[in-house]
């Protein structure tokens, strides 16, 4: 373990631009979630129960096990992941520091629209089609009662009429849009500010919250 | 002639406006020159007035009986009403009159522009002889400033406040703190130590309906907004205590640690508590506003009285009577707009910014008026200095600051940002009043002085040059906003990501809680406090829901207009729908699915109507994308077509169907066809149960539809057509479908190549 992990810091640093106070964080954490095994399984994910209660359960767990989330392009899934594509999933959220250049934050958002996109993209067509999109509003809507599958329709729908009228404007009745593209993702969600927080206080909050991961958050 | 004419019409509004304004100046001088006493602080149902009708009826009786007069003069009885209103009117004439001559009011802001004019009228009644009114600390605390701050904390943009609230917090805390001290301690020397302290506490804190005023019209990004606002909001707490504290022990002398400490001590119990007052109010008013379903008309007025309430019993404690109105407000607003009617909302939107924009103005008038008035001490150095170290204390402290937050901050400051936060930190009345409150002394002249003059400063200087300097700084504006069904997706799937990645790297973070607090407040919360279903509508569907009104409204109005929405593109619903295999082609069932696909284009339709910019202004009536709406007829239109239409949009849409998007491109049609109406075909692959939807769903349009195909299949025309023909706007909607709907049957009947029976079709039919 102790080999690992200290080839893992240099990886780290090098490739993830994450401290080494953040990685020794996310080991511990690592190994409080597989039992102290090498990897972890997603059963092992599952049974937090925080995420219960979560709605996208579901694709967050299986973003983890996304082989596209490893950046070698690769496609399909893993049955059990390692520390090291551990972090790289986490690293989609590390946030930007003072000496973080333009186009580095660039590069950053981009990643962090295709971890997004990736999310809903189940087929890897790369594009979102519509049954998709229907599919992630009704996960989103899935733990809100009874109201959801009709009205997921709709909502989705209407969403995708809008993202197809922006980015398309003018088609004729008998042109057919696939899907949202990567580029179409990435314009709709131009205006949205939410995107900048991805990546505060998960890793941020590790560092300084260090103490914080014992056995009770468990 | 024509020069002639061109000139008279220019000068007009001014002519008859400044008409307007001197009759009325003079009336007020009179008025105000009758008596001498100062403003009007009392309280209505004053006893003395009884007793002053009693001489003239001794009069009358006592002595020979004089004649029975037909008309007299009895201008003391309605004095004091007649003031209040002659100064309000005033008030308003003046905001009206800015508002024509448009050159003046793009240079200058309003609030110098009133200041200027009560600095007119103070001086024209000093010239007559009279006393002029000086703004009294009461009049000022008690009437004018709740509406402001009551308007400012209901329509709290909550989001970005509470993401910088950490920054906003350290502003407003640590900002002051150290304004004031070292305000308070550079000025040593001039008086004792205490005084200082004490003036420093006065003049330190960055004033919000300075802020308001001035910000509101340059249109600023959101997040600078928020954050100076924010600032002049809370800094209210620590401008308590300090004044408290040191008006105190200016008269004992000295300062112990132990009073230090307990000063500390006062600032939490100070802030806490007016919060915590505030919340229970606002509690309490979304609890009665569960109940008001049956006497509407006083909703409002729940509203107003329990802020109100809220404010006045911090008051009377001592406690941040500002922050109490903000948290009051900040409950109370998820609530109580769930349970209200439509028109009840409306109703305290506007009287809101009614109030806080006649409060404003007042305020800013007799800010004007009581520099005319009030005794002046004029001291060149102390004012010169207080002037200059305001200013310099205030760089100093945010630079500092910022240096310090941005260590913890994502999105960090840039030196643009700061520089407008520094240059944002307004004085104002707040300032005066309390340096009016002062205990009278030497020093309390010089003082005020003083204050007035960093007022004038900020507000002219400051608020003059702020527009053209975010001009050139390039500040980003705020931009315009379309309500995205998309953007609003995204938001809450980030959130529920977020909270996820928190949960599993074990971190129990600013997600975390957020969303404890939201299930709380679902679970338990919004049950007791919200009557009826509401209660459990989620966030998504309910913004959906809102935006659909919305679009249909614009419709309603944009065809009672006679106006073609843009469109903008020409996509609709059958473009995104998938093909699906040959098998599984299927003919559309007239009835349900050509309604779906009607109502998908009417969406895409309504889609492109025109966005208006929104710019943050406080006085702009918000254009709101929710407003106005008759909730009741709305909800009539979507209860109606929700009945028709089936959601079960698995339906295939035929590839074959051509259905424009633009009316337009219909062919003018004037044949009826009937038969196909009852026709049915049904689509293999269907799940839910149509059939309860088939039963229920009259067709509605068949007595119009006749009537509809005599007239040309123009839109705008069909419109106009409904509308002369009488039709009420409620129907304005349902008369669209209908039309799409005859539109698109009879297009079919053109186009449509004939039923193709597949094998594994069961058709099953509608009588």
């Amino acid at each position: 373990m102790g080999v690992s992990l200290s080839l893992i810091h240099i990886v780290g640093i090098c490739f993830f631009s994450v401290s080494v106070e953040q990685i020794k964080n996310l080991h511990k954490r690592f190994e409080q979630l597989s039992g102290n095994e090498e990897t972890i399984s997603r059963e092992n994910l599952e049974n937090i129960p925080a995420l219960a209660n979560n709605p996208i359960r579901r694709q967050i767990i299986g973003a983890f096990f996304d082989k596209r989330n490893q950046h070698q392009n690769e496609v399909g899934s893993f049955e059990e992941i390692g520390f090291e594509q551990f972090l790289m999933v986490m690293s989609h959220f590390r946030p930007p520091t003072l000496k973080t250049t333009e186009e580095e934050r660039e590069t950053m958002r981009k990643e962090k629209l295709r971890f997004l996109f990736n999310m809903h993209d189940t087929d890897n067509d790369g594009t979102i089609t519509l049954e998709e999109y229907r599919k992630a509003v009704e996960e989103l809507l899935s733990k809100s009662g009874a109201i959801g599958q009709e009205a997921a329709k709709a909502i989705a729908d209407a969403a995708m009429l809008e993202v197809a009228s922006t980015n398309v404007p003018h088609m004729a009745p008998d042109d057919f849009y696939e899907g949202i593209t990567f580029e179409h993702f990435e314009q709709i969600l131009k205006g949205l500010k939410k995107e900048s927080r991805l990546g505060d206080q998960p890793l941020e909050g590790v560092v300084l919250v260090k103490e914080c991961l014992c056995c009770c958050c468990f | 002639m024509a020069v002639l004419r061109l000139t008279r019409s220019s000068s007009g509004p001014r002519l008859t406006e400044f008409i307007c304004v001197l009759l009325l100046v003079l009336v007020s001088v009179a008025s105000a020159s009758r008596d001498v006493v100062p403003g009007s602080n009392e309280t209505w149902g004053n006893p003395a007035r009884a007793t002053q009708d009693d001489p003239h009826h001794q009069t009358n009786s006592t002595g020979h009986k004089k004649a029975f007069p037909v008309l007299s003069f009895h201008y003391e009885e309605v004095k004091k009403p007649l003031e209040i209103s002659l100064w309000i009117l005033l008030a308003l004439l003046m905001k009206l009159g800015f508002h024509i001559i448009p050159r003046v009011s793009n240079v200058v802001p309003e609030s110098c522009l009133l200041i200027f004019v009560g600095l007119l009228v103070g001086g024209i009644i000093k010239a007559i002889g009279g006393e002029a009114p000086g703004l009294d600390a009461k009049l000022f605390f008690y009437y004018l400033l709740p509406p402001i701050i009551l308007d400012a904390g209901y329509f709290l943009p909550i989001r970005p406040f509470t993401e910088n609230l950490g920054t906003i917090l350290v502003f407003a805390v640590v900002g002051t703190l150290w304004n004031a001290f070292f305000i308070g301690g550079m000025m040593y020397g001039v008086v004792d130590l205490l005084s200082c302290l004490l003036f420093g506490s006065i003049i330190s804190a960055v004033d919000p309906v300075a802020v308001l005023a001035v910000f509101e019209e340059i249109h600023i990004n959101e997040l600078l907004h928020i954050l100076v606002f924010g600032e002049s909001l809370l800094n209210d707490a620590v401008t308590v205590v300090l004044y408290h504290l040191f008006k105190e022990f200016a008269h004992a002398g000295t300062v112990t640690v132990a009073d230090a400490f307990l000063g500390v001590v006062c600032f939490f119990v100070v802030s806490l508590g007016g919060i915590m007052v505030g919340a229970i109010y606002g509690i309490l008013g979304a609890f009665t506003s569960r109940f008001t379903a049956h006497t509407r008309v006083i909703e409002p007025l729940f509203v107003f009285l329990y802020s109100y309430m809220a404010y006045l019993s911090a008051e009377v404690f001592h406690l941040s009577g500002i922050m109490s109105l903000i948290a009051c407000g900040v409950v109370m607003r998820p609530y109580v707009e769930a349970n209200i009617s439509h028109k009840s909302y409306t109703t305290i939107k506007y009287f809101l910014k009614m109030w806080s924009s006649v409060s404003e103005t007042l305020i800013f008038i007799f800010l004007g008026v009581s520099t005319v008035a009030g005794p002046h001490a004029w001291n060149w150095t102390f004012v010169i200095v207080t002037v200059i170290l305001c200013l310099v204390s205030r760089v100093l402290g945010v630079i500092g600051l910022t240096y310090i937050i941005n260590k913890f901050r994502i999105v960090k400051l840039t030196k643009k940002d700061q520089f407008i936060v520094a240059y944002g930190g307004l004085r104002g009345a707040i300032a005066f009043s309390l340096g009016f409150l002062l205990t009278d002394s030497d020093m309390k002249n010089l003082f005020l002085t003083a204050i007035i003059t960093v007022i004038f400063f900020t507000v002219f200087v400051q608020g003059m040059t702020i527009r053209p300097l975010v001009e050139l700084l390039a500040v980003k504006k705020k931009k315009e906003s379309k309500g995205s069904i998309n953007e609003e997706i995204h938001t809450q799937f980030l959130d529920h990501l977020l909270t996820g990645i928190e949960d599993i790297c074990g971190h129990y973070g600013h997600h975390h809680w957020k969303d404890k607090l939201n299930r709380f407040n679902k679970a338990y919360v919004k049950r007791w406090l919200i009557r009826g279903e509401r209660s459990t509508e989620p966030q998504l569907i309910s913004f959906y829901n809102k935006m659909e009104m919305k679009q249909a409204m614009m419709l309603v109005e944009s065809g009672s207009a006679a106006k073609l929405p843009t469109i903008v593109s020409s996509v609709s619903m059958q473009n995104i729908q998938t093909k699906g295999p040959a098998r599984r082609r299927a003919i559309p069932s007239i009835s349900k699915s050509r309604e779906e696909e009607i109502r998908k284009i009417l969406r895409a339709n309504l889609q492109k109507t025109r966005q208006r910019l929104r710019s943050y202004s406080r006085h702009d009536l918000l254009i709101d994308p929710f407003e106005d709406v008759s909730e009741v007829r709305f909800r009539k239109q979507r209860v109606e077509m929700e009945r028709r239409v089936s959601f079960n949009s698995d339906c295939d849409m035929s590839h074959y169907l051509t259905v424009p998007a633009k009316s337009q491109e219909t062919p003018p049609v004037r044949k009826v066809c009937f038969e196909s109406e009852h026709q049915i075909y049904t689509y293999d692959d269907s799940e839910s149960p149509r059939g309860s939807a088939q039963a229920s769903r009259p067709h509605p349009s068949s007595p119009d539809a006749v009537s509809l195909l005599d007239e040309s299949p123009q839109r705008p025309s069909q419109r106009g057509a409904l509308r002369t023909r009488g039709d009420a706007e409620v129907r304005a909607k349902a008369p669209d479908d209908k039309e799409e709907q005859d539109q698109l049957k009879l297009s079919r009947c053109l186009s449509d190549p004939g039923p193709k029976k597949d094998e594994e079709e069961d058709g099953s039919f509608l009588s």
